[in-house]
């Protein structure tokens, strides 16, 4: 691992603003190789917005973006892509009707054959694909011929994270990975995430689910209404503190008190909701 | 445990090792649309034995019929792959033969320069149609349904102003086109009574359906865009991500199927002599059945090029089929109507399975 002063990707007071509706204010992250930062924020608080920024589907209004140190500028996905930032979106990018090693190789076909008659090498897809899967840890996948249709939400995740590793991802951007899974499936991309971690990837794991993020995070930052709420390291608080702060600074255990003495005094029945 | 573990106990058809094996061939994603044929290809060719359904020129009757079908089907489905439609070809296949057949009457150019002067127009016309989707985000069956009326007017219009009339004669120009393009072949072997016919009587346009099907399988099954083009309508959002150019492979596409449904035309105008300009509005449905019974997925990412030909063909018999059986002929529409649905339902069978096919054998 080389020097860990130097973030992998930095933000310094990023602005996005569409029209006249400013979006995110003076946004400024950093994460280090081998280290997985949480980006943690309410539905509507700008993580959207804030990830393709990152990966260079926005460009941002004011501020800058640095890669090891040096000023970048995203014009369109690809680029951030070369520069080596890979984003998987919730359902991984995978097409269910295609076969493992297909999914995997999409847009970057392994070819035989020489002059225009190229063949997709499938058996050599198909290899790469398994063993690459398996390396990160989901052992059930042993053959490439089988559509990615048929695997489970966690399995396609893990899919795509290895596919983004395979191609050399420096900068993993994991948008709600978790987000649509059950328990024991959220705990298998959670491993996959602490796996790209111990490579040496830089992972930005955008959730809304506190325990997920307690589970893999190094860094996390709390994102409200466009801007940065708050910014720690882990340990630094407790799980009922981020999740009040993501709820907007609204304390949890006020709103949780005042339910209990609703019911209280009125034989066990919840409040009537606030509209 | 996953759903396909689950399945895969649950299902009857797993046990002795021997249904193992034909359950992978029905997991084959073309299983169904062969399935298909093979039992139309059975029902008509018991039904319509004493009409000579089964004999070499029966055969032709219906082979003849698939083959222009088939050439436009297949672009068609790749295009329905990719998620996208294309009904203009109902005017493309006018739009070819009267192409053709005024480069060289009104023209007087060249036979292939004419083929290669219609293959230019259709092209135009499908990267116009390209275009259009690709830019505007309308979605392409309302496009093409305007391009279809927009080239049927020209065709009507130009024809008119050019060659002063709506039905061109295309005189034979040379043995070489003629065999190509519009003729009809034989293959007998040996003569007398023990003459053997292979085929009799097939038109041009089967052989190059056959060749069309064999360059399109090369494409959507072994070359690399074959992956692009199945991604793009899997999850076009993300094939384009992964660095797939989804527009500039949609407007190739678009231009395919133009180019297809004009050598349609040419082929038939070569064959006829004639050429008209009367839109070909049932082509549009035919062509869709046919690559909807191959197995291809309306919603896109999901089709292959023999099932599509599987399709066809089992469209084609259905369509000429019941001219040689005893049913009335007026039941035609009603049986091409139960096949449609009928091959729905089975593909989606089919395709479960296939998506549900698990590793666990040892």
């Amino acid at each position: 691992m080389s020097d860990n002063k130097t973030p992998v990707l930095e933000m310094r007071k990023v602005d996005k603003s569409f029209g006249p509706i400013d979006v995110l204010h003076e946004i400024s992250l950093k994460v280090n190789q081998g280290e997985v930062l949480c980006l943690l924020g309410d539905n509507g608080a700008g993580k959207s917005t804030l990830i393709k920024t990152l990966s260079g589907v926005h460009q941002p209004t004011r501020g800058e973006m640095l890669m090891d140190g040096n000023p970048v500028h995203f014009d369109r996905p690809r680029d951030a892509q070369e520069m080596g930032i890979a984003t998987v979106h919730q359902f991984g990018g995978t097409y269910p009707l295609m076969s493992v090693g297909r999914n995997f190789f999409a847009g970057n076909e392994p070819t035989k054959g020489v002059g225009p008659f190229k063949v997709f090498d499938r058996q050599k897809a198909n290899r790469i694909a398994v063993e690459q899967v398996q390396k990160m840890g989901i052992t059930r996948i042993t053959d490439g011929d089988r559509l990615v249709g048929g695997l489970s939400g966690g399995e396609r995740q893990s899919l795509a994270i290895a596919r983004a590793v395979y191609f050399g991802a420096r900068v993993l951007i994991l948008d709600e990975p978790t987000a649509a899974l059950g328990v024991k499936q959220a705990a298998h991309v959670l491993r996959i995430v602490n796996e790209a971690k111990r490579r040496g990837l830089a992972v930005i794991f955008i959730t809304h689910q506190v325990m997920h993020a307690m589970a893999v995070g190094d860094h996390f930052a709390v994102l409200i209404r466009g801007a940065i709420a708050a910014d720690f390291r882990k340990g630094a608080k407790s799980r009922e503190e981020i999740a009040d702060l993501m709820a907007g600074g609204e304390s949890m255990a006020d709103l949780e008190a005042n339910i209990e003495g609703y019911m209280e005094t009125h034989d066990g029945h919840v409040p009537e909701p606030a509209h | 445990m996953t759903m396909a573990d689950t399945k895969e106990t649950d299902s009857p058809a797993s046990g002795p090792a021997s249904s193992f094996s034909l359950l992978d061939l029905f997991r084959r994603p073309e299983a169904g649309a062969a399935a298909g044929f093979i039992l139309i290809f059975l029902f008509f060719g018991y039904f319509g034995v004493d009409k000579n359904f089964l004999t070499a020129l029966g055969s032709s009757t219906w082979l003849n019929f698939a083959s222009k079908v088939g050439i436009i089907a297949i672009p068609i489905a790749f295009l329905m792959i990719a998620g996208e439609l294309d009904i203009s070809v109902g005017a493309l296949i006018p739009a070819g033969g009267i192409v053709l057949a005024m480069s060289v009457e009104h023209f007087g150019f060249n036979i292939w320069m004419g083929v290669l002067f219609s293959f230019v127009v259709a092209a135009a016309i499908g990267w116009v149609n390209g275009m259009l989707v690709t830019r505007t985000q309308v979605p392409s069956l309302i496009v093409t349904l305007a391009t279809l009326f927009v080239v049927a007017g020209l065709n009507a219009y130009l024809s008119k102003q050019v060659a002063g009339t709506t039905q061109h004669s295309l005189p034979d120009a040379g043995v070489v086109s003629e065999f190509i393009l519009g003729d009809y072949h034989s293959l007998i072997l040996g003569d007398g009574d023990s003459a053997f016919t292979i085929f009799r009587s097939l038109q041009s346009s089967f052989f190059i359906w056959i060749a069309v099907a064999i360059g399109c399988f090369y494409v959507l099954h072994v070359s690399p865009w074959g992956n692009w083009i199945l991604a793009m309508g899997g999850d076009e959002d993300s094939a384009r991500n992964a660095g797939i150019p989804t527009d500039k492979l949609k407007i190739a596409l678009f231009m395919l199927s133009a180019m297809a449904a004009a050598l349609v035309g040419m082929t038939e105008a070569v064959l006829a002599n004639t050429a008209s300009t009367t839109t070909q509005f049932g082509m549009i449905f035919n062509t869709i059945i046919c690559v909807v019974v191959g197995g291809v997925l309306l919603t896109g990412g999901f089709g292959t090029v023999t099932g599509v030909v599987f399709g066809t063909l089992t469209f084609g018999i259905v369509f000429q089929g019941i001219n040689f059986t005893a049913f009335d002929k007026d039941l035609n529409m009603l049986f091409i109507g139960a096949l449609l649905l009928v091959a729905v339902l089975m593909n989606d069978t089919f395709r479960n399975l296939a998506t549900s096919a698990s590793t666990k054998k040892k």
